[in-house]
């Protein structure tokens, strides 16, 4: 592989994307022809709530494949660079690729430009990532991710959910995708409130992917036997932190203590 | 119709390597040295957004001296290089000899085959898991490479600064050791660098993936200062050398 040396006029500047489509490698090739479905694993319910001080993100472990589940120990929240993170939905496959380009082309920025983009120009960078895969989304290989940040220009944390064609929208207070957030988000909405603190936060995510889990067969719930429990991750200004999985795992028993007892059978003897 | 005249290759090659060397060492120099926790990276340099040492990767950093111009364009393409060959292969398949016989081959057919050789000389390294591990490559106008072993000083006076520096290096110094050093080699006798004029980046060997950090503010008088008597000084150091360039910042 030659180095690449371009004429002023003819650079490809900090896209990293550019320049690996100018090298013949294009990070979304076009797709082949034909309506032929394949068996495609999916990676399912993600979440994101603004808080006092960052962004907490969550995402359950569950992938499947049809009615199977093809993997328990997925990771669907990511850090994207030092101040944001990325959690994705969808096709694992692409979904992984694309999680790789994105924190790729936010490092190769840095590097080539010698400074940080901004958050909102990250969002952006997703975005257009999202609408680049728009082709491989009409046959089935959607990618629906959240994205969210810690503003170092305006000191705030901030959220991005996307659609397929790359819509980008900026969410004031939290967000959730995937199979099960319509549940995720209800629950979600009915917690927030303003200044939540970090373990609140916190809680209010574990109990969405809980409530998701128990309503969507695709979104997986805590495992206490083989102790895999949801990712969760806080942004703030120190930067993106995973939570501690004893931690995790500590909020999701505290959870199930406050609801034994509480939760309505739906008229099943307990 | 004219008649071309014959110039003899030595000629040519001479006269391009004089003019190389010439704009080299206009501009200021820079040091590099290995310590127990990582490489540091020294370079004269008044300025704090043109930069004369970068990260490349990893584990691998990129310094250099001459024509900022010049050795930026290069500083970009090794970045370029190094992301395109971590996403096809994977990130533990980019090291600094194969950046280092890249940039060697541009240099080198540059210098032989345009009419103006890169006024540049480049360093690019790379930390090991060990002192013993690190990697110095040192890249001339004319394609040269030399592998340094623990130390590497580039510019005009880089022998000089060498020599300065080979006498105040030994391994397993500490990074206030190693930056004090390099700094003193820069100076020579009858002066000394503050942190105004010093650019100071290291690559750390136990700081996770991306081991390149830049050391500035307080960290660095901290660390230039930290009570030898040549740090005491360090803080008021006068301002040397006004740019003579004849267009084109060196730096």
């Amino acid at each position: 592989m030659p180095m690449p040396l371009f004429h002023p006029a003819d650079d490809p500047g900090p896209s990293f994307a550019a320049l690996a489509r100018r090298q013949g490698l294009d990070p979304f090739p076009p797709l082949a022809a034909g309506t032929g479905q394949l068996p495609i694993t999916h990676g399912t319910t993600c979440v994101a709530v603004r808080y006092a001080h960052g962004v907490v993100m969550a995402g359950d472990r569950r992938a499947t494949s049809g009615n199977l589940i093809s993997h328990r120990t997925m990771e669907k929240v990511f850090p994207a660079d030092r101040h944001s993170g990325v959690a994705i939905a969808g096709a694992a496959g692409p979904a992984l690729e694309m999680v790789k380009l994105f924190q790729l082309q936010l490092e190769h920025y840095e590097k080539v430009e010698g400074q940080l983009l901004s958050l909102e120009g990250k969002a952006n960078q997703l975005a257009q990532m999202v609408r680049s895969n728009l082709p491989a989304a009409l046959q089935g290989l959607v990618v629906i991710p959240i994205f969210g940040g810690w503003d170092q220009r305006r000191q705030t944390g901030r959220i991005f959910q996307y659609d397929v064609t790359g819509g980008r929208y900026e969410d004031r207070d939290f967000t959730a995708t995937g199979s099960g957030s319509l549940h995720a988000g209800t629950v979600l909405k009915l917690q927030y409130r303003e200044d939540l603190s970090r373990e609140e936060a916190i809680d209010a995510c574990v109990r969405a992917l809980f409530e998701a889990a128990d309503e969507d067969s695709a979104t997986g719930g805590p495992d206490p036997v083989r102790g895999i429990y949801p990712i969760l991750a806080t942004i703030t200004d120190t930067g993106f932190e995973r939570v501690d999985d004893d931690e995790t795992a500590e909020r999701f028993r505290a959870l199930v203590e406050r609801l034994r007892g509480t939760e309505p059978t739906g008229g099943i003897e307990p | 119709m004219t008649m071309p005249f014959y110039v003899a290759p030595e000629q040519v090659m001479k006269d391009r390597a004089d003019f190389a060397r010439k704009g080299i060492a206009r501009g200021r120099a820079l040091a590099a040295a290995s310590y127990d926790e990582g490489i540091v990276i020294v370079a004269e340099n008044t300025s704090s957004t043109l930069r004369k040492v970068s990260e490349i990767y990893d584990r691998i950093a990129f310094a250099g001296v001459g024509r900022y111009n010049e050795f930026d364009q290069l500083r970009v393409a090794g970045v370029r290089a190094a992301d395109l060959k971590g996403y096809a292969y994977s990130r533990d398949d980019v090291d600094a000899r194969t950046l280092a016989n890249q940039y060697a081959q541009i240099l080198g057919q540059i210098f032989t085959h345009e009419m103006k050789p890169l006024e540049v000389e480049i360093l690019v390294v790379e930390v090991g898991g060990e002192p013993a591990d690190d990697q110095l490559f040192h890249i001339l106008y004319d394609g040269t490479v030399g592998d340094e072993d623990g130390f590497a000083a580039l510019g005009g006076e880089a022998e000089i600064i060498g020599q300065r520096l080979a006498d105040g290096w030994h391994p397993g110094l500490t990074l206030a050791q190693a930056l004090r050093a390099a700094a003193a080699a820069l100076a020579g006798s009858d002066r000394t660098l503050g942190p105004g004029e010093l650019e100071v980046a290291i690559l750390a060997r136990h700081d996770g993936r991306r081991a390149f950090r830049r050391i500035e503010g307080a960290e660095l008088v901290e660390l230039l200062g930290g009570g030898s008597e040549q740090g005491d000084e360090a803080g008021e150091a006068a301002g040397q050398g006004g740019d003579e360039g004849d267009g084109g910042n060196r730096d």
